[in-house]
């Protein structure tokens, strides 16, 4: 009953609090047609039956909010660095093969958004097959570092949380 | 004394948005490939919607918020249009 | 402009300022940096703490002026730092892929069987 009428509760509840931000209220009369629209956009949602992900440890999702948060600042000063030498640096950008841990297609989709959100670093391709993932990094002085960095911090976190 | 505050900083953060403008302009003319120049045209929109958002505060209006949110989904659009355009619409055969 | 107290303006000021900097340094660095792949790495600085900054000003701005708790502009951050990857991820794929088929010897080859396009540029 419960899963009929609210399928994504945490769509519905996200949906519920950007439809209040939008308004600028939380009178009676906003939060009753919010839920209106969460409750649709929840069964229209469903209706698409995508593949639901299977979350083990919510709350880890907030650790990775925060890691992500700081690794973002901290290589927002270091491309501004890199682009204000200009061009009397050496060239350090290259590619990188990575082979990855991660199968789960939701979670392969936040650790792409994340390395791509990274100022530096760039998601470009990922082979299903081997398992591998192509990226483009900005200043690659030490490949092996840069693995170990995306492993260690995102792959293991995100492991945990989904599998 | 925090109007005169306001007034400049606003502005000279407004010039620095016009220059990233210019920035991506003279890439989207250079371009060399068409991807650079869609590039550019998506660092365009972040920078207008910006810029949209600095006038907001110095006019004390929020009317311009509702225009930056319109030009944000416009230019998310409009670069996911035309990327999916190079993927299959221009292929050397 | 409405009157605000000193440290609002200040507070206002100075992350318009960090905002555009940022977001200036990332379109100097799309206007400066050599190849494309190189490139797509610079509109994030704009798009994360940039945008950030700047909105993060207005929300101190309407806030403080206007007495009530004005933050709607978190709804940029959350679509902009959403929407970013995604386009920038498309973007490359694009450019790989048409990189690869026109046999520009710069990129990394496809993996194997999976794109036959590569091949059949090898092969002219």
């Amino acid at each position: 009953m419960m899963r009929q009428i609210l399928p994504y509760p945490l769509l519905s509840l996200g949906m519920l609090i950007l439809w209040l931000l939008l308004q600028q209220s939380l009178g009676l009369g906003q939060i009753l047609l919010g839920s209106v629209v969460a409750l649709f956009a929840g069964r229209a949602l469903a209706a698409l039956q995508p593949e639901q992900p299977r979350i083990r440890r919510p709350f880890k999702i907030i650790h990775l909010m925060g890691l992500v948060a700081v690794d973002v600042l901290w290589s927002n000063l270091a491309v501004a660095r890199i682009v204000l030498q200009g061009r009397h640096r050496k060239q350090t950008a290259g590619f990188l093969l990575l082979p990855l841990e991660l199968r789960d297609r939701s979670a392969l989709a936040i650790l792409a958004c994340i390395i791509t959100a990274t100022p530096g670093s760039a998601w470009l391709e990922y082979d299903a097959v081997r398992g591998t993932v192509l990226i483009h990094v900005l200043d690659l002085v030490d490949d092996q570092e840069w693995i170990d960095t995306i492993k260690h911090r995102y792959e293991r976190l995100l492991l945990e949380i989904f599998q | 004394m925090s109007e005169t505050i306001l007034f400049w900083t606003i502005m000279v953060s407004q010039f620095l948005l016009a220059g990233s403008m210019i920035a991506a302009t003279s890439r989207m003319i250079r371009g060399p490939r068409a991807q650079d120049r869609i590039l550019a045209l998506d660092a365009f929109y972040v920078a207008a919607m910006l810029m949209l958002v600095l006038f907001g505060i110095r006019v004390g209006t929020s009317v311009y918020f509702e225009a930056a949110l319109v030009i944000g989904v416009l230019g998310f659009v409009s670069t996911v249009a035309l990327a999916k355009f190079l993927m299959r619409g221009e292929v050397i055969e | 402009m409405t009157e605000i107290p000193v440290w609002a303006a200040i507070l206002v000021g100075l992350f318009a300022l960090i905002g555009s900097l940022l977001t200036f340094i990332g379109c100097m660095g799309l206007a400066r940096f050599d190849s494309f792949y190189q490139r797509i790495h610079a509109p994030t600085l704009g798009t994360s703490f940039g945008a950030i900054f700047v909105l993060a000003a207005s929300i101190i701005y309407f806030s403080v002026s206007g007495q009530r708790l004005a933050v709607h502009e978190v709804l940029i951050v959350i679509f902009v730092s959403l929407t970013t990857p995604v386009t920038l991820m498309l973007l490359a794929r694009a450019a790989l892929y048409r990189d690869r088929a026109e046999g520009n010897g710069n990129v990394p080859a496809a993996a194997l069987g999976k794109d036959t396009v590569v091949k059949a540029a090898d092969d002219l």
